[in-house]
């Protein structure tokens, strides 16, 4: 794999094998020294085009726990944001002796853009590109789905038979996107829920179910449910009337909470509105999984790191 | 070309058992051992000696990060460690491999050792030595030394996984 | 200048020599003129773009008078219109009088610029349509081209003020609201790739409403770029029910889908987008019926910069000068949809009848003028940035392999193209001014 760009490129094989490689680097967390040497001398560079400080940090726990050099190249408030291109922000990256760049940015495509231009020859990895995809949060989301569901023994296992239930705004999410592609590819059973102002026009070709009814969704029972955030400027754009009955409709408040069965597991991929699409006590339930998914977060970046940048084709 | 077969199943248990008295020998007793296998096949000689010695905690250490052929190789999927639960720190830390050659395994399982705690003595236990050693490390309890040329391939084959117990050099 | 083509077929299969002397078609000339030995070509009449942007003035960087000129004549276009969307915008007669005289100037096609429907095409209050029509540029099309004029009281006064001067709106045909932000055609691609959709009904509903009022003020409306099957059927209703609509589509909607977005290469962004396959079968079946009258390129040269980003950040517009013939011969005549004599009405009679443009209605008839391009449909080439003559690069064809090539272009009776490269400039431009 030379570059991770979509979670639709990725064989049931090789996102098995970042899943497992994820489980080794998640023992690195618990060590005294919480450091590998494995990808000592490289130069990793996280390229954000938009702010994410939690995507970014984690990208950088990640690419330092595996000894490599890090260097933030936070392009907002930057030249890039006085018109510097993507162009000459990689081709500079590029001089500067980049081996891996994760790239973060507003349009979506910019990463496969970046990795198919030659003004660079690094590994890309896409750290969320417009609406188009997000495929580490999708990674650590399966990471952390297959955890729970099979604990010490999840090694070598894909998510067969898993149902997934995502709601919310399906049109503008990228971790939505990621996760059709990647939980579908091992196995899991994924439903989209929203109202129909969030959700694509269409979804010919997505391996989903689609509905408007978070009740009978709740209802049906899913292993995992999954709550997207809502973006303030979505109400503002007429997508739904008002928080109150997005919240009514669409949240996931303490009464469906209660109905959900009890090994059912809680997602969110943060941050959080609480009150909003989630309540407080869903968020805070032992079913929520909202922290693990962060500390899971470094462990799938430092697989993807050591998938893209070991081996004599990196 | 055939393989020719140099330790047969009746050798690789016997020298094991020889190692097993040996590492008791040396350390006076099992007090204060832990058996650390490198995998794949390390790991299985770890266990069979364990299963010797008896009271003695076995466990495994991968090395795969620690390699320093990396970036020459194609991509290497890391297997676990697993150290047991009374850690390493104070032990006498005995590493199990199959075959000993160039000695970067060795160099990089010491690496490990050291990110994960600070062992009394650390000493090294191979099936086979078959020289050609590329750094200055030797193994203190040695199953069968077996002189080989570069070009000739050591295979060791466990029952544990492979379908037969041997080990050839082709 | 004299010219004697020899052994040509025409449009409708006929063979025969043509003799151009003093600008027109002749009977024969005498020894001593330019001789071109056309075996095995076909001689179409001078193509005429209705709708080109030469960027000039204001965007030089991206192509000129004189460039798009060569980029045209190398096409096998004789005569261009050039949209309002200049800097300062083609909405004044002094604008429109330059560009005219810029044409003219450099001699490789005849230029006709299209007036701006509204002042500095803000959408809001007319333009001086009526100045710019009779001023010595004469212009007969209008059009806020790039923008939608999507007041429906100020696109109703248009039409009925343009046609006080005889002349017709040019409607680039998108609901602004619908498409904010649109980045490609909607529909499961472009919500598999989260790039914000162009929904086709955008473009219809617009359509619907302009039939409609051109209907009611009888007056005559022009269709850019059409790129839907729906767009295709609202057109064929309104022409079943008379409305004095006609309308156009880009050689790219006739050729490229939606799919090529899929690598996010911007060179293939263009507004209206790329649809799906069904829109492009159902455009093609258009043309081929009369639906849809004509084929006009819409070439938009970029700077490099302007198309080395991200999607998102990306110009729209592709070039279509040089390579539209090529195009459309892949398109629609290969596949027998059009004969040549119907790709002469697409590309030349009825764009010039609808731009009013006077010397296109009887081709190769004594005393027409001599305009007309020789194309060799046997020659294929994989297209190449050596294959434009404009100053944008940013052709969806590149390293595509397309049939046909232009062999020689003829202008008001002088070459422009010849032996398949363009005719030097200072000798164009002497042959223009003496003529």
């Amino acid at each position: 794999m030379r570059h991770l760009l979509s979670t639709k490129d990725l064989s049931r094989d090789e996102a098995v094998a970042i899943l497992d490689i994820a489980e080794d680097m998640a023992g690195v967390a618990d060590r005294e020294v919480k450091k590998l040497p494995a990808l000592r001398g490289k130069t990793v560079v996280n390229l954000f085009f938009e702010d994410s400080t939690r995507t970014r940090v984690s990208f950088e726990v990640a690419a330092k726990r595996l000894s490599a050099d890090v260097i933030n190249f936070s392009a907002k408030g930057s030249s890039v944001s006085k018109g510097e291109s993507l162009k000459d922000t990689a081709q500079t990256l590029a001089a500067m002796g980049a081996d891996a760049v994760v790239i973060r940015h507003s349009a979506s495509g910019a990463p496969r853009v970046l990795a198919d231009s030659g003004w660079i020859d690094a590994g890309i990895v896409n750290a969320g590109d417009g609406t188009h995809e997000h495929p580490t949060q999708a990674l650590l989301d399966a990471f952390t789905i297959r955890r729970r569901l099979h604990g010490p023994d999840a090694r070598g296992k894909a998510l067969d038979g898993v149902t997934v239930t995502i709601v919310g705004d399906i049109l503008h999410s990228r971790v939505a996107r990621s996760n059709v592609w990647l939980l579908t590819t091992l196995g899991a059973t994924v439903s989209l829920v929203a109202p129909a102002t969030l959700l694509p026009v269409s979804t010919a070709g997505w391996p989903v179910g689609v509905s408007y009814d978070l009740d009978a969704a709740i209802d049906a029972g899913p292993d995992v449910v999954m709550m997207l955030r809502i973006q303030a400027e979505r109400m503002n754009a007429a997508f739904f009337p008002n928080a109150r009955e997005y919240s009514r409709q669409w949240g996931l408040d303490d009464e469906r909470a209660a109905r959900l069965p009890a090994a059912s597991i809680v997602m969110h991929p943060g941050p959080m509105n609480r009150g909003l699409e989630i309540s407080a006590n869903a968020a805070d339930s032992p079913q929520s999984t909202v922290l693990e998914q962060v500390a899971n977060g470094v462990s799938i970046r430092m697989a993807v790191l050591y998938h893209l940048m070991s081996g004599s084709d990196a | 070309m055939t393989a020719r077969q140099v330790l047969q199943q009746a050798d690789i248990a016997r020298a094991l058992t020889r190692i097993s008295h040996e590492i008791l020998e040396s350390n006076r007793g099992s007090e204060g051992l832990v058996l650390l296998g490198i995998p794949t096949r390390g790991v299985l000689l770890a266990r069979r000696l364990g299963a010797i010695l008896e009271d003695v905690p076995v466990g495994s250490i991968d090395v795969t990060m620690y390699r320093d052929d990396l970036a020459k190789n194609p991509t290497r999927a890391p297997s676990p460690t697993d150290i047991p639960a009374g850690g390493i720190d104070g032990k006498t830390v005995i590493l199990v491999d199959d075959v000993l050659y160039s000695g970067r395994t060795i160099r990089a399982a010491l690496d490990a050792l050291s990110d994960l705690g600070r062992p009394r003595a650390v000493r090294l236990a191979v099936l086979v030595d078959r020289g050609h050693r590329e750094l200055p490390i030797r193994a203190d309890f040695v199953g069968k030394n077996l002189p080989s040329s570069a070009d000739e391939r050591i295979n060791v084959r466990l029952s544990e996984i492979d379908d037969s117990e041997e080990v050839t050099i082709l | 200048m004299s010219i004697r083509i020899t052994g040509v077929q025409l449009p409708d299969g006929t063979r025969k020599d043509l003799f151009v002397d003093d600008g027109v078609f002749v009977d024969s000339v005498s020894t001593g003129s330019t001789s071109v030995s056309a075996d095995g070509l076909i001689a179409l009449p001078g193509l005429v773009d209705l709708h080109t942007h030469l960027r000039e003035p204001g965007y030089e960087q991206s192509e000129t008078v004189l460039t798009g000129s060569r980029a045209a004549a190398i096409g096998g276009f004789t005569a261009v219109f050039a949209m309002a969307n200049t800097m300062p915008v083609q909405d004044t007669t002094g604008v429109v009088e330059q560009v005219q005289s810029l044409g003219e100037r450099h001699g490789y096609v005849t230029v006709r610029p299209i007036g701006a429907v509204t002042a500095g095409l803000a959408g809001e209050r007319l333009s001086e349509i009526g100045a710019m029509a009779q001023s010595r540029a004469q212009v007969r099309v209008f059009s806020d081209d790039g923008h939608c004029v999507s007041d429906a009281l100020l696109m109703r006064r248009a039409l009925e003020y343009v046609k006080t001067f005889g002349g017709v709106v040019a409607q680039h045909a998108q609901e602004p609201r619908l498409t904010l932000g649109a980045q490609m055609n909607e529909g499961a691609l472009s919500s598999e790739l989260g790039l914000a959709g162009w929904p086709a009904v955008a473009e219809e509903s617009i359509i619907a409403r302009d039939v409609l009022l051109a209907e009611h003020v009888d007056a005559r409306l022009h269709v850019c770029h059409v790129s839907t099957a729906g767009s295709v059927e609202v057109i064929r209703w309104a022409k079943a029910r008379g409305v004095k609509v006609t309308a156009e589509v880009t050689p790219h909607h006739l050729l490229l889908t939606e799919e090529l977005a899929r690598g996010y290469d911007s060179r293939f962004k263009v507004n209206p987008p790329l649809r799906r396959d069904e829109d492009v079968l159902a455009l093609r079946a258009a043309l081929a019926d009369g639906t849809i009258d004509i084929v006009a390129t819409d070439h938009a040269p970029h700077p490099v910069e302007s198309k080395d980003c991200a999607w998102d950040e990306a110009a729209n517009g592709m070039l279509g000068l040089e390579s539209a013939l090529s195009v459309v011969h892949a398109a629609v005549v290969a596949s027998g949809q059009l004969d040549w004599s119907d790709l002469a009405r697409v590309l030349s009679a009825k764009p010039a009848e609808i731009g009013l443009l006077a010397g296109y209605d009887a081709p190769f008839a004594i005393g027409s003028p001599a305009n007309f391009t020789l194309y060799d449909p046997s020659a294929t080439r994989t297209f190449a940035t050596s294959d434009l003559r404009g100053k944008g690069l940013n052709s969806p064809y590149l390293g595509r392999e397309l049939p046909g090539r232009v062999i020689a272009t003829v202008h008001n009776g002088y070459a422009t193209v010849l032996d398949g490269e363009l005719v030097d400039a200072a000798a164009v431009a002497k042959e223009a001014h003496h003529g």
